[in-house]
């Protein structure tokens, strides 16, 4: 082992843990705001991929560029499953009831992509997507960097939404307490709607990414979920800052012990890790110790 | 409890065992008899990974065994019964596999069996079918596992996948000193298939001189191959030999040797490059160019019946024969070695069907001439090594085979 495999290990673990990062976002966004578990972020990481996928392939549009539709288009899609399935789901057992519905909402998204792109994989192509730049004799992946500076931006632009905007201040409310935010008049379904809209729109921009580095079908969704729920229990379960933590330290911890010891222990030690910090803080790493009053 | 819901609470608990008993007992019968009413179909019960890791090759073993069948019953069936598939998902997974299988003989009450994809649903599913009685003809189960288990149901109409890599070593081995490369690189998944090729290849370069410069194993669980695939490159190997199961794995280490700025003199990867158009779609065209992978078929193969099945599978499908996926061919010989056993013995008796396929008979495929060992292993295939070139999957040895081509050595660089 060489210090170059070493700084590849540590480079690998922050770019593709920001991507990863980016995905979980709207799941802990959704469960921080509405108390909702999104199993169904997994396959709307892939339905972004296949969006980012069908706008490249028949139409010739950039994956970039690509954005400023799928992002939109995920946005709606998550207004409707909200409108449709989640806002109806009311009471005590609201969380766990919510598995069950984004469980069935997936394998309706996941039935649906089988038919219209078969179960072959295919993967997104672009000029810059295999190229790479050296500094410093390190070579970065040029579509990695842009996942990592897009999750910073898109991080930082919902840390702004729900910290300096009026809006933020009503979602803030809602998740700290949802009848009270009512009874000063917020309006705390449009609030959950949008949350719900915004959760699944971030996933667009990780699902071109991840396409554009591995090889996918609507089935890669099963391995993405379990992945994406782990890092925001480590981060803390509605936490953006924990999931972006959580995210990078999943695939970093991965990767080093790779590097140093070898790759058949990687996804072990991740584990791990999460279970001595979950005995340490049951809460996550920046999770809140008391529960929420519904 | 009282005592007399005790007796009642004992005397439910004894009719299900009853009744489970008679239905595995009347599944049984129904596999031994043999025999079907004039008129009844056949079925054949199939558990397929239609969803999970292996559906690419699920999809495709159903349209393997679905173009056999459609074969069949267009010159009258099996026996003159109709062939009925009853296919289920198991979602690649292990215990899923098993559960199918129990419910297509004990619920469904198919006649016969055919295997699933994967020597990791293989395995499980050849002893679940074992305990009715049921013989288990596969295409996909040739990991050394499958056939140390003892199980005398199992028969495997492909190589056994332990040698796949041989012909492929000892052409790296021949070469001339001033040709051949110096150091290789070995990464396996951990999966039954993949991880027994890999030490064969490894043993035979090592003896020609070739210095092993990274030999690595990873989980079969491992979706990020990207620091996996940078170690490999900053060891700077001229030969890498990849354990993988499907296309997106190789995909991911072309990609990230191409932005390493790596590129080896030979790359070989156990699965996924015989995947042919779909290995295509997801890798590029151009970047695929001088990749290899052993297998015992491709669809340019001379085999006449091999020739009919492609056409027939283009016609239904579209593609070219280098697009052809081999799990096709390997689906499609099951069906074959099936219908010979069948009519051999002259009905569906599955004891009848393994004591056949025991008996050392040849029976002609599409993948060539195909019999059994006691432990239902088919040695009389020959490994071949396959490379794309271009859009077009060629072979390029055994050298000897009138149908090898040259290979494209060293490899060209990543999308040239």
């Amino acid at each position: 082992m060489n210090a170059t495999a070493l700084i590849d290990a540590a480079k690998d673990g922050i770019l593709t843990g920001s991507v990863y990062a980016l995905m979980a976002t709207g799941l802990t966004l959704i469960f921080g705001v509405m108390d909702i578990i999104n199993v169904a972020q997994g396959i709307l990481v892939i339905l972004g991929a296949y969006l980012s996928y069908a706008l490249s392939v028949h139409l010739g549009i950039d994956l970039f560029l690509g954005l400023l539709i799928t992002i939109p288009s995920l946005f709606v899609v998550g207004v409707v499953i909200e409108r449709a399935f989640i806002g109806r789901l009311k009471g005590p057992e609201k969380t766990a009831m919510s598995i069950l519905v984004t469980y069935a909402v997936s394998l309706l998204i996941e039935g649906a992509l089988n038919i219209i792109f078969t179960v072959n994989d295919v993967q997104l192509h672009a000029s810059y997507v295999n190229k790479s730049f050296l500094i410093g004799g390190i070579h970065f992946s040029f579509i990695y960097v842009a996942g990592f500076v897009m999750a910073v931006i898109l991080l930082s632009a919902l840390y702004f939404m729900l910290y300096r905007t009026r809006f933020g201040v009503s979602v803030r409310a809602s998740l700290a307490d949802q009848t009270s935010a009512a009874l000063v008049g917020i309006d705390v379904r449009r609030v959950s709607t949008i949350c719900f809209g915004i959760g699944v729109a971030v996933t667009a921009a990780g699902g071109m990414v991840y396409g554009a580095t591995n090889a996918f079908n609507a089935s890669t969704s099963y391995d993405l979920i379990s992945r994406l729920l782990t890092i925001i229990v480590l981060g803390g379960m509605g936490s953006l800052g924990g999931a972006m933590i959580a995210g990078v330290s999943m695939v970093f911890i991965g990767d080093m012990v790779g590097v140093l010891w070898s790759p058949v222990w990687s996804t072990m030690a991740y584990f791990v890790v999460l279970i001595i910090v979950l005995l340490l803080r049951p809460q996550g790493l920046f999770g809140k110790p008391i529960a929420r009053v519904a | 409890m009282n005592i007399r819901g005790k007796f009642f609470r004992a005397l439910a608990v004894s009719a299900v065992t009853g009744a489970s008993l008679l239905t595995i007992g009347s599944s049984s019968g129904a596999a031994s008899s043999g025999t079907l009413a004039m008129g009844a179909p056949v079925k054949i019960g199939i558990s397929l990974s239609l969803s999970g890791d292996f559906s690419a090759d699920g999809l495709a073993y159903q349209q393997g065994y679905q173009l056999w069948a459609a074969d069949v019953n267009k010159h009258g069936g099996l026996m003159g019964h109709k062939v009925v598939l009853d296919i289920v998902s198991d979602a690649s997974s292990p215990t899923q596999v098993v559960t199918n299988y129990q419910k297509l003989i004990s619920t469904d009450h198919v006649n016969l069996v055919f295997g699933p994809y994967s020597s990791l649903l293989t395995l499980p599913a050849a002893k679940a079918v074992s305990r009715y009685g049921y013989a288990m003809i596969e295409g996909a189960g040739g990991a050394p596992s499958v056939f140390q288990a003892g199980l005398k149901n199992v028969f495997d109409v492909t190589l056994p996948v332990a040698n796949d890599l041989q012909p492929f070593a000892k052409w790296i081995a021949s070469l001339s000193a001033s040709k051949r490369p110096t150091t290789a690189a070995y990464v396996t998944s951990n999966d039954p298939f993949t991880q027994p090729q890999l030490p064969v290849a490894q043993k035979i370069m090592e003896k020609a001189g070739i210095k092993t410069v990274y030999n690595k194993v990873f989980a079969a669980e491992q979706t990020d191959f990207t620091p996996i695939a940078d170690a490999v490159a900053s060891a700077k190997p001229q030969v890498v030999v990849l354990g993988a199961v499907d296309v997106p794995t190789v995909s991911s280490f072309m990609q990230a040797f191409e932005q390493s700025g790596y590129n080896p003199k030979v790359f070989i990867a156990t699965a996924g490059p015989d995947q042919g158009s779909s290995f295509l779609k997801a890798v590029g065209a151009k970047n695929a160019n001088g990749i290899m992978v052993p297998n015992s078929w491709y669809g340019g193969s001379a085999n006449p019946m091999s020739k009919v099945m492609v056409a027939e599978y283009i016609a239904k499908y579209g593609g070219t024969p280098s697009g052809v996926n081999a799990d096709i061919a390997e689906a499609y010989a099951v069906g074959q070695t099936v219908a010979a056993a069948v009519n051999a013995t002259k009905g569906f008796n599955n004891a009848a069907i393994i004591k056949y396929l025991h008996s050392g008979v040849v029976v002609q495929t599409v993948q060539g001439a195909t019999s059994f060992n006691s432990l239902g292993q088919n040695l009389n295939m020959t490994a071949y090594t396959f490379q794309w070139q271009g859009k077009k999957f060629v072979q390029i040895n055994p050298a000897s085979d009138a149908n090898s081509v040259k290979a494209l050595f060293p490899k060209p660089a990543w999308g040239k």
